[in-house]
């Protein structure tokens, strides 16, 4: 029994949610502050994937990073990096596919802050950033371990972008979702059971932990 | 001494109003601030704090211009140092008592006056969420002079307080302000409750 798509899978879900944390805190945080029609593009662009059919995502991935033409040849040439049909590609993918699940609470639980918590910290001298570290995120924890886990499953669960953009190379793109749908189509059940098994407990686990520790109703992205 | 003359426009039940306020304060003075709700007086003290920016205005403290519109100056919060206390408190849910005033300044025998004054030496351990009303509050005047600021603004700071407790506390900040030589304006609906506190009082009616 090849266990390899477990781990990958959990290498992927990692460094993504690790990335996203990253990327979607400074984001989160300077989209919660006012509106402006720039704002609301970029926000339409990040929750796009909560709709958007996966394989129309995965499908102008693999167009842009194609080695043949375009950002993909570039990168090719110029770094020799190569997105399409590697784990590298995956990690993109993952990162636009599970943006909004990272973003969403985090951006919602700022905007629900009163401003004058921020504006306190201002006027004892401190920083917008450290502010931010020392006022804000603290009181925002629930939000945060939300959004955390929410992408980390999320990203366990991916299958149409992966699809597109990695194939199904034993080791390298085979993540567990994927080794589902091919043991199936090779008739070996158990081995589709035993993945498919091992998703289920770890994603159950994962939100049960979410419940227990922020002792409420797990929040939706769109709120 | 400080120099204020500014205009914010107002979103109103009735329309729009503006603000238009232009006065000045000495040094180490103490001024109640009165009038209407909706008058702006929240709006006047967020203004001179750098938290709203007026339409038009300019703010001179002690020499030093905070806000000209005319000449597109206008020094961020952090750069003016004012002491406030916010009609929400906006005390942090996440630190305690004393978090709450070692974020503000590393004095620690500052630190243990201002519990004393307070009344809050034996909470030094909780968080907001377990204070009552009125040691809430006290805790957000306490943080605001945490600073030892040259300008202490205050919006409704003794709401929550039983007339015993407002007293003593007042006759200590006396001292206080007296000892740093704040500047202190004090917005409240009750003007009463500030006699033999504030010596100067300014009405804002927030029409124009």
């Amino acid at each position: 029994m090849d266990l390899t798509p477990i781990w990958l899978t959990l290498k992927l879900a990692g460094i993504t949610t690790l990335l996203l944390l990253v990327i979607g805190l400074p984001v989160a945080w300077w989209l919660s502050k006012g509106r402006s029609f720039f704002k609301i593009i970029l926000e339409a662009i990040i929750t796009m994937p909560l709709v958007l059919p996966p394989s129309v995502l995965g499908f102008y991935l693999l167009l842009a990073f194609s080695p043949q033409h375009g950002i993909g040849k570039w990168l090719q040439q110029t770094f020799d990096i190569r997105f399409v049909f590697s784990f590298k590609g995956l990690v993109l993918a993952s990162i636009i596919y599970s943006m909004p699940f990272m973003i969403g609470p985090i951006k919602s639980a700022l905007q629900q802050l009163p401003a004058s918590l921020s504006q306190s910290s201002y006027s004892l001298g401190k920083s917008k950033w450290q502010s931010f570290v020392r006022v804000l995120l603290p009181n925002i924890k629930p939000s945060l371990l939300t959004a955390i886990v929410l992408t980390f499953a999320h990203t366990l669960g991916e299958f149409g972008v992966v699809l597109m953009i990695g194939g199904n190379i034993p080791n390298v793109t085979r993540v567990a979702s994927i080794a589902v749908y091919d043991s199936v189509e090779q008739m070996d059940y158990h081995s589709a059971n035993v993945y498919s098994l091992i998703l289920f407990a770890i994603t159950f686990v994962l939100v049960m932990a979410v419940f227990i520790f922020n002792k409420y109703q797990l929040k939706s992205p769109l709120e | 001494m400080i120099s204020i003359d500014i205009e914010k426009k107002l979103k109103a039940y009735q329309g729009q109003q503006v603000l238009h306020v232009a006065s000045q304060f000495a040094t180490g003075s103490i001024t109640k601030i009165y009038g209407p709700s909706g008058a702006g007086k929240t709006t006047f003290l967020k203004v001179i704090a750098g938290f709203i920016n007026p339409e038009r205005g300019k703010i001179i403290t002690d020499g030093i211009t905070w806000l000209d519109t005319d000449f597109k100056i206008n020094l961020p919060p952090q750069k003016r140092i004012v002491g406030f206390v916010f009609q929400d408190y906006a005390l942090f849910p996440n630190m305690t008592v004393l978090r709450h005033l070692e974020y503000a300044t590393d004095d620690k025998a500052w630190i243990k006056r201002l519990l004393l004054i307070g009344k809050l030496e034996t909470f030094t351990s909780h968080k907001p969420e377990y204070l009552s009303g009125g040691q809430q509050q006290r805790l957000a005047i306490l943080r605001a002079l945490a600073i030892k600021p040259r300008l202490l603004l205050m919006d409704e700071p003794f709401s929550a307080l039983d007339p015993e407790m407002k007293s003593a506390l007042i006759s200590d900040l006396k001292v206080l302000f007296k000892e740093l030589g704040t500047t202190v304006l004090i917005v409240s609906h009750n003007p009463q409750e500030l006699d033999g506190l504030a010596e100067n009082e300014m009405e804002l009616n927030g029409t124009k």
